[in-house]
């Protein structure tokens, strides 16, 4: 949220300003011509920008994760505790067998998620790409959801809940009405959306009429979907029949979403259907009235109800669109990962991936896109490891937290890699270039 | 991220209406010294009462059981030994039922004759209801109220601990999410400590060190590096999981007879005052941890509204350029104040290992820094009411526990449910608009 002020302001107004500038200084800068030197200084900042800007501070801030995940691989690697017993007797033994465990970590998590050359078949070879998308399509639909509660200035928590109910409106319809193909699978999509729209509304209705804070609400309607949902699994709404367990029957074939590439993927349509949220979401936020009035209220209620903006009513739409979109991660779990029935586990915690991701992403539609598919490709390839290597796939955790937090923090990951600020240029530049003046100067006096 | 809208009418309303005992941050002289035609009547209150009191109808009346309900109200080892209450459940449920209706129609005379609803009568309010309940579910059946009680005060340990870091956070301005990565890193480090040097105190302060660790990263990133609160806080939760969750599978479980099995605090009855029928075995036949706790309480609620260190935290939390203005350090008060929270927070943390569970599991605090959050804004950040808040949470969930084993007429899921489902109740009705400190969650600049 904090960074909402900059949000609007470089999504729309950046094209226009830096087109004026581009055809401005020109103009401005010759005929002026007498400080010369400063014009230049265009390509100095184009240069800054690639180097001190978001972009530049994103990746930076993935190398220093990584960096950061290889160092603890290291750490407790038992080889790597072996060697340095005798480290000063060898060093070089300790090192390669850093080399060894960090560079087989990050080799196994790339071939798990984007591509394996060992493999004999190149359909095989390319299957992880295709994980990891499979693995970002509901990290896509949950991150867009919170994201645009984000910018609503709401803190959407309660993505578990919103998916549990989602997954049980999708999963209910998708195993009970025995529809023809095609129109199940939308009645049972649209159910779980409308499912995940109004838990989220709830919120936002309490928020809107009654001044509950929204943490609090979504936090406890996350347990209430949680119980609920186990209520009905051991129940005959949602059980399968003739089965002890809470576990819910197999979606019917015409409710699962179709396979994209052939039955030798898991990836389905539900990545297509994402990508067409993340631009309706883009749309929403960019070019509607209502996504207007959702950044308003965000940036400032105060201001946004003095300008007429029904900011109670904005809290509720932004609720009941934010709920619906997590809700669609929800049906995707249920009718494209696992179609075989659902338990109370059929969140997967994506719910709580999705708050990073929409961190990630900046809240921006495209950000969190990105986002999601760089989360999904470390899940991905966070099993490959964990199979392959031994080690444990929490530590991707540990590399995407640390790359929100890095993120959030520019002058951090500038300070680490001493770049240049763009915002304000000047501020490293001014005390450096007039110093050594001052103290020639002062030398000069002094001589 | 509450939003603060200035709706004078309503406030005053609802500060009538929810009556508080006039403590020194409700500001009750604010809707005294406001002009009495503002003063408008909020029937918030009765429709919740009338809400409660017709559900005992329905349920204690119309779905009434038949039997004897006992309440054994001693333990074996009680010096003093009660003779166990047996109540008819049918007549009893009538009875009571029909004192909640009574009472709910005095809350309405309240309201009418412009009365404020105090505390104590909401107070009196639950326990009928409570105990209504209990009898309704325990028709035939026996419940042990020493162990309900005992249990109650167990569970609650970890919650009211985190709750108080996060009403000191929160206080002095920076909003704490990270209750839950600062519980689990207490838990993680006061293992692995009290484990391998075999002292239980040295785990307590690895645990102290932990939370200040984990607070000291939200505080460098939000007052330094002015990064959103909420952000650090979510990511930090997210770190703290993923690095706990991998040592403990990379390193814990190779060695867990070293690593992993920590001593575990003893029972410690205090000599005279542990013999107190009911109240002695609830409270003082507990562990250190326990007794630390009621210090801690104490010791913050003093501090904070007694004390010269309370009205700095205070000053700072709601109006940092006035606390500026008069020489208070905003930011290095919040910096150690932060720290301070985290210390507190992470002792908690140690009760799941050290106190309860005696080993260190993955993720085993389980969402209660989310509900320590809860309780912190349902207590409207005061000590006291946060940890009433988080006895509350307590007892619903060992309620559950407890007629899990007697067996009960309700679903467990609804049980469990229960708690979430009436903090929802209780924050869109009876608390209503809470207002946190006025600059919780904005990071300070000097001018």
């Amino acid at each position: 949220m904090s960074d909402s002020p900059v949000t609007p302001g470089s999504q729309a107004p950046v094209t226009p300003a830096s087109s004026a500038a581009a055809s401005g200084s020109p103009a401005s800068g010759s005929p002026a011509s007498g400080p010369a030197v400063e014009p230049p200084s265009r390509w100095r900042k184009a240069f800054n920008e690639i180097i001190g800007g978001s972009v530049m501070i994103s990746v930076l801030a993935v190398v220093l994760a990584i960096v950061a995940g290889g160092i603890l691989i290291a750490v407790t690697d038992e080889n790597v505790q072996k060697a340095a017993g005798y480290f000063f007797a060898r060093p070089g033994d300790t090192f390669a067998e850093i080399w060894k465990s960090v560079s087989g970590a990050y080799v196994a998590l790339f071939q798990g998620a984007v591509f394996n050359p060992k493999r004999p078949e190149f359909v095989d070879q390319i299957k992880p790409i295709t994980e990891t998308l499979t693995f970002a399509t509901p990290l896509i639909a949950a991150g867009l959801g919170v994201g645009l509660a984000f910018r609503v200035g709401m803190f959407n928590i309660g993505g578990r809940g919103q998916m549990l109910i989602a997954a049980a409106c999708a999963g209910w319809v998708g195993f009970t009405l025995h529809l023809p193909w095609g129109i199940h699978l939308v009645v049972a999509i649209l159910a779980g959306v409308i499912g995940g729209g109004i838990w989220g509304g709830i919120a936002g209705l309490l928020k809107a009429r009654t001044g509950a804070h929204e943490v609090i609400v979504t936090i406890m309607l996350n347990y209430v979907a949680f119980y609920l949902v186990s209520y009905l699994l051991r129940t005959p709404v949602l059980q399968a029949p003739g089965s002890n367990n809470p576990k819910s029957p197999p979606i019917d074939a015409t409710a699962v979403l179709p396979d994209l590439l052939g039955p030798q993927f898991n990836l389905h349509l539900g990545f297509i259907i994402v990508i067409a949220a993340t631009v309706f979401v883009w749309w929403l936020l960019n070019r509607s009235s209502l996504g207007f009035k959702f950044r308003a209220v965000g940036l400032n209620p105060n201001a946004a109800r003095v300008a007429g903006i029904d900011v109670k009513n904005m809290y509720v739409y932004a609720m009941l669109i934010s709920g619906a979109l997590v809700g669609l991660a929800g049906v995707f779990q249920v009718l494209g990962t696992v179609t075989t029935g659902f338990s109370s586990g059929i969140d997967a915690g994506i719910g709580f991936d999705a708050i990073t991701v929409a961190l990630l992403g900046r809240s921006k539609p495209w950000g969190i896109f990105v986002a999601g598919i760089l989360f999904g490709a470390f899940k991905a390839g966070g099993f490959a490891m964990q199979a392959s290597q031994g080690i444990p796939i929490d530590i991707v955790l540990v590399v995407q937290s640390l790359i929100v937090l890095f993120i959030a923090a520019p002058p951090l990951v500038r300070a680490v890699f001493r770049l240049p600020d763009p915002a304000n240029p000047k501020k490293p530049k001014a005390p450096k270039t007039p110093k050594p003046a001052v103290e020639t100067r002062e030398a000069v006096a002094a001589k | 991220m509450s939003d603060r809208l200035p709706e004078n009418v309503t406030t005053n309303g609802l500060a009538g209406g929810s009556g508080l005992p006039p403590t020194e941050h409700n500001h009750p002289d604010a809707a005294i010294d406001a002009p009495p035609t503002v003063l408008v009547k909020s029937w918030k209150a009765p429709i919740a009462f009338g809400f409660f009191a017709l559900g005992a109808i329905v349920l204690f009346i119309v779905f009434g059981r038949d039997g004897d309900s006992t309440f054994r109200l001693s333990t074996d080892s009680d010096l003093i030994q009660l003779p166990a209450v047996v109540l008819p459940t049918r007549a009893t449920g009538i009875v009571l039922s029909i004192v909640l209706v009574v009472l709910a129609a005095i809350s309405v005379w309240f309201v009418a004759t412009d009365r404020k609803i105090r505390v104590w009568f909401m107070a009196v309010f639950a326990v009928v209801f409570l105990i209504a309940f209990l009898t309704w579910a325990s028709a035939g059946q026996t419940i042990p109220l020493p162990g309900l009680l005992i249990g109650t005060v167990s569970l609650s340990v970890p919650l009211i601990f985190g709750a108080l870091g996060g009403v000191i956070s929160e206080r002095v301005g920076v909003v704490n999410v990270a209750i839950e990565g600062q519980l689990l890193a207490g838990a993680f480090v006061s293992a692995v400590v009290a484990s391998v040097t075999g002292n239980l105190f040295v785990g307590l302060l690895g645990a102290v060190i932990a939370g200040t660790l984990v607070s000291f990263v939200l505080a460098a990133f939000s007052i330094k590096y002015l990064v959103d609160q909420v952000i650090v806080g979510v990511v930090l939760n997210v770190l703290v999981t993923g690095l706990t969750s991998f040592l403990y599978s990379q390193v814990l479980t190779a060695n867990p007879d070293l690593l992993n099995s920590p001593p575990r605090f003893d029972r410690l009855p205090i000599p005279l005052l542990s013999e107190i029928p009911i109240i002695g075995p609830t409270l003082f036949r507990q562990t250190i941890v326990v007794y630390l706790m009621y210090i801690a309480v104490a010791v913050v609620f003093y501090g904070l509204f007694k004390t010269k260190w309370g009205l700095r935290v205070r000053a700072v939390g709601e109006h940092p350029q006035a606390a500026d203005t008069v020489g208070i350090k905003v930011n290095s008060t919040r910096f150690w104040n932060v720290l301070l929270a985290g210390a507190i927070t992470g002792l908690g943390g140690a009760y799941f290992t050290l106190g309860s569970v005696g080993q260190f599991n993955k993720e085993m605090t389980a969402g209660a820094g989310y509900i320590a959050l809860a309780a912190v804004i349902f207590g409207r950040w005061d000590p006291i009411r946060a940890t009433l808040a988080a006895l509350l949470f307590g007892f619903a969930t060992n309620l559950q526990y407890v007629l899990g084993v007697i067996g009960s007429p309700v679903p467990s899921e609804f049980l469990l449910m229960l708690p979430y489902l009436i903090t929802i109740f209780a924050v869109a009705g009876l608390v209503g608009r809470v207002r946190g400190p006025a600059a919780a969650g904005r990071p300070y600049v000097s001018a």
